[in-house]
């Protein structure tokens, strides 16, 4: 995986994370599914300066309108717990579990990637997606698709190899986590 | 029982069943449905403010000083914006209030209609939740939802956001007093095991402090109540924040008044040395701990709070006790009998001696004068000439308001409405205006600066037409005080702006708007002037003649500790460049 900084300059967001004792967290966020409840999260980490690093949202429950916030976060572990606390006081907020202090959650990611090349460059994108597992969803003469799901890291590294031989645009959904073992949030 | 009517009616029907006897409001285009529902009834009464800060500051004065809902009613566009300085007040100051704003009808929402804007946007930011109603179906239950939110847990401004046409919709209307809301249910009772913990901590401590904060107004009278019973069984000193004073009696030994960047010498250096800190409804804010790294380095920290996110914000507690002041002082006054014999008696016997070496300095002393008015001195007579009245006080915002919360004593809570959190000048009289309103034989009294009492000044006219006979103490230094004694402290000097110049005649102003004008220069006839203004029946301004040089003191510089305060005899006596004080570092805080 490429140094963060060296290539591209720092995302806002993740431009604190190389300072000492700052951990990442992933939040999963019960909330009601009414209007401007995602702003209220998303205004409250940016009122208060706190980071996000990942965020993903969907409904999950459709008869109660509960949508579930998956958020990673990174900051040192008080102001993680104060994140927490903060995303608590929220209204129409029903739960919040940090799940990298609970168990070792599940992390997954879906990218779609799209590489345009010729002769040998396609042959080398199609053995690179076999061994990532990646999927063709698109494919003209001089273009595919690739349809990725894995951990962010696994991702990173695909999208690293498809530069040099061709990448056009990544689209990713951000992180999707749930905890291991039978018990649930 | 449920009955059909209007979403304009429901509103009126909604603040009737949750007991609501004042709205502060404005009319406007997109409320006009309301104030027809307002015009047909008199059970709720409604007052015409003149600015819609105005309403929120006037609602916020009548929460604090009676402990219910305050609520306000604006119009869409300007209306909301006007009050959204009021609505960040009150979060901050964690103050409940309701409003209630009237939006553009729901088609012409987003497409920049007349008097139109993002209100639920806008005030997400400064409100502790917020609706936006699209539907008539859902107004009865957000109306009541509403209220429980700003009043549950840590109490804040709520807005409710109706669109006009959801006004004129009919649907049905329903109210039962026992809502549960199905996410927001704070924690109100402490933790038993954490609670007998803290008791034990107490009966082993050798030099305890108490130091409290509005949360103990917020629970209620009782917490009051059980936090003086507590103090009285341990014996331990207390102190408290600028929020909350009154709280526990000033007239009593074991109080060494407010603490923080302007309290008494006692209270700050006995939190700087304490060894066990008692924090009831308090939050660490930076006025009252001062530089952080230095904060109590020898103490062990009880923290009790219904709000999770204010533990271990800005200070590391030893002990956090999640719930309502009232119910943990409960537990604690019940559990206490049982540690009493453990206490140190000793050790406790010369913690009070060394506070009593503290008191003897005297840090709230000032040098009197006969030719001019000091400021300090001024307030000291006004609380002097009004003990034997029903007094409440509102303050603006600056030196005056420090001055006020150093002398003015008080013996009992929600008799102190202050603008802490934020610092809004321009709070007080329409502040004071609420408290009249929901006591109006009592006697009010703004204790302004001539600086901030001209922010919200049109305020007079809403006294006067509601015959709320609020007196406006001016301290009158021709100075936005604080600004000058901080830029007498870190600039050099160099008073930028900072000289309220072209002000206008206080006495004619006052008769302008139909109130009784005083002013007064000479310290020899001030006590027959504070006597003219309590004697008069309507709103007054007492413009007082202060000295102009006079700073507020003692003070913690900006990025030092409790122990580093500034006393006032410094500046006088070893003409020190108080300039050099505060390092670099320390100018660049707030």
């Amino acid at each position: 995986m490429k140094k963060p900084g060296a290539a591209y300059p720092p995302s806002p967001y993740s431009a604190p994370s190389r300072q000492a004792g700052i951990e990442f967290h992933t939040l999963s966020v019960l909330v009601d599914n009414e209007s401007g409840v995602l702003a209220r999260v998303v205004g409250m980490f940016s009122a208060r300066s706190f980071n996000i690093e990942s965020l993903t949202v969907a409904e999950v429950a459709h008869e109660t309108h509960l949508s579930r916030i998956t958020i990673v976060t990174s900051g040192t572990p008080d102001v993680i717990e104060q994140v927490r606390h903060q995303l608590e006081r929220l209204v129409p907020v029903h739960s919040v579990t940090d799940l990298t202090l609970t168990t070792r959650a599940i992390e997954r990611e879906l990218a779609m990637v799209k590489v345009r090349g010729k002769g040998e460059s396609r042959q080398e994108a199609l053995q690179l997606a076999e061994a990532f597992r990646a999927k063709v969803i698109d494919a003209t003469t001089e273009s595919f698709i690739f349809e990725i799901t894995g951990a962010p890291r696994k991702i990173d590294d695909f999208v690293d190899l498809m530069r040099p031989i061709g990448l056009v645009e990544v689209s990713r959904t951000g992180v999707a986590a749930i905890s291991r073992g039978p018990a649930g949030i | 029982m449920s009955k059909q009517m209007t979403g304009a009616e429901m509103v009126v029907e909604a603040l009737k069943d949750q007991g609501v006897e004042c709205v502060f409001g404005y009319p406007g285009g997109a409320v006009l449905p309301i104030y027809d529902a307002i015009f047909g009834q008199n059970q709720v009464r409604h007052i015409l403010v003149r600015h819609e800060q105005g309403a929120a500051h006037a609602a916020e004065g009548y929460a604090r000083s009676t402990g219910k809902v305050g609520v306000l009613l604006v119009t869409s566009g300007p209306g909301a914006t006007n009050a959204v300085t009021g609505l960040t007040d009150a979060l901050l100051d964690s103050i409940p209030l309701i409003c209630i704003t009237g939006q553009v009808p729901t088609h012409l929402i987003g497409s920049d209609a007349f008097q139109e804007c993002d209100t639920t946007g806008i005030t997400r930011s400064c409100t502790k939740h917020n609706y936006l109603v699209r539907n008539v179906d859902d107004l009865p239950r957000i109306l009541h939802e509403a209220f429980y939110v700003a009043s549950h847990g840590r109490p804040g401004p709520v807005v409710i956001d109706i669109p006009k046409d959801v006004q004129f919709a009919s649907g049905t209307y329903a109210f039962s007093r026992d809502i549960e809301h199905k996410t927001y249910r704070p924690q109100v009772k402490g933790d038993a095991e954490r609670i007998k913990r803290a008791v034990d901590m107490m009966a082993k401590a050798k030099k305890p402090v108490f130091y409290t904060g509005g949360g103990i107004i917020n629970s209620g009278p009782r917490a009051s109540t059980l936090l003086r019973e507590l103090v009285r069984m341990t014996g331990f000193p207390i102190t408290s924040t600028l929020m909350g004073l009154g709280a526990f009696p000033a007239s009593d030994r074991h109080w060494l008044g407010m603490l923080g960047m302007h309290g008494s010498f006692e209270a700050n250096n006995a939190m700087h040395d304490c060894d066990l800190m008692i924090c009831v409804g308090a939050r660490f804010d930076d006025r009252i701990t001062g530089r952080l790294d230095a904060f109590s380095p020898h103490s062990k920290k009880i923290h009790i709070d219904i709000d999770p996110s204010s533990m271990n914000k800005n200070v590391k507690v030893d002990l956090a006790i999640l719930g309502d002041c009232a119910h943990v002082l409960d537990d604690m006054v019940r559990l206490w009998p049982a540690q009493a014999p453990q206490l140190d008696a000793q050790a406790l016997e010369k913690w009070w001696q060394t506070i009593e070496h503290w008191r003897a300095r005297r840090s709230f002393d000032f040098r009197n004068s006969s030719a001019v008015i000091k400021p300090q001195h001024a307030i000291k007579r006004l609380r002097a000439l009004t003990r034997n009245h029903d007094t409440y006080v509102t303050t603006e915002v600056g030196q005056h308001q420090m001055w006020a919360a150093q002398h003015f004593d008080l013996d009992e809570p929600n008799r102190f409405m202050t603008s802490g959190g934020l610092g809004t000048m321009g709070y007080g009289l329409p502040a004071a205006i609420g408290v009249q309103l929901a006591h109006p034989q009592a006697l009010v009294i703004d204790i302004a600066g001539e600086a901030s009492i001209l922010m919200n000044i049109q305020e007079m006219s809403t006294a006067v037409q509601h015959r709320a006979p609020v007196k406006i103490f001016i301290l009158n230094n021709q100075y936005m005080g604080m600004v000058r004694q901080w830029q007498e402290l870190l600039h050099g000097g160099r008073y930028s702006e900072s000289y309220t110049d072209s002000l206008p005649d206080f006495v004619k102003l006052a008769e302008a708007y139909g109130g009784h004008g005083i002013r007064c220069s000479d310290p020899a006839k001030l006590d027959d002037a504070i006597r003219e203004m309590i004697d008069t029946p309507k709103p007054v301004i007492f413009d007082c003649l202060v000295d102009q040089k006079e700073n507020c003191f003692p003070m913690i510089p900006s990025g030092k500790a409790h122990n580093e305060m500034l006393l006032a005899a410094l500046e006088d006596d070893a003409g020190i460049e108080l300039g050099s004080v505060i390092d670099e570092k320390g100018k660049a805080l707030v």
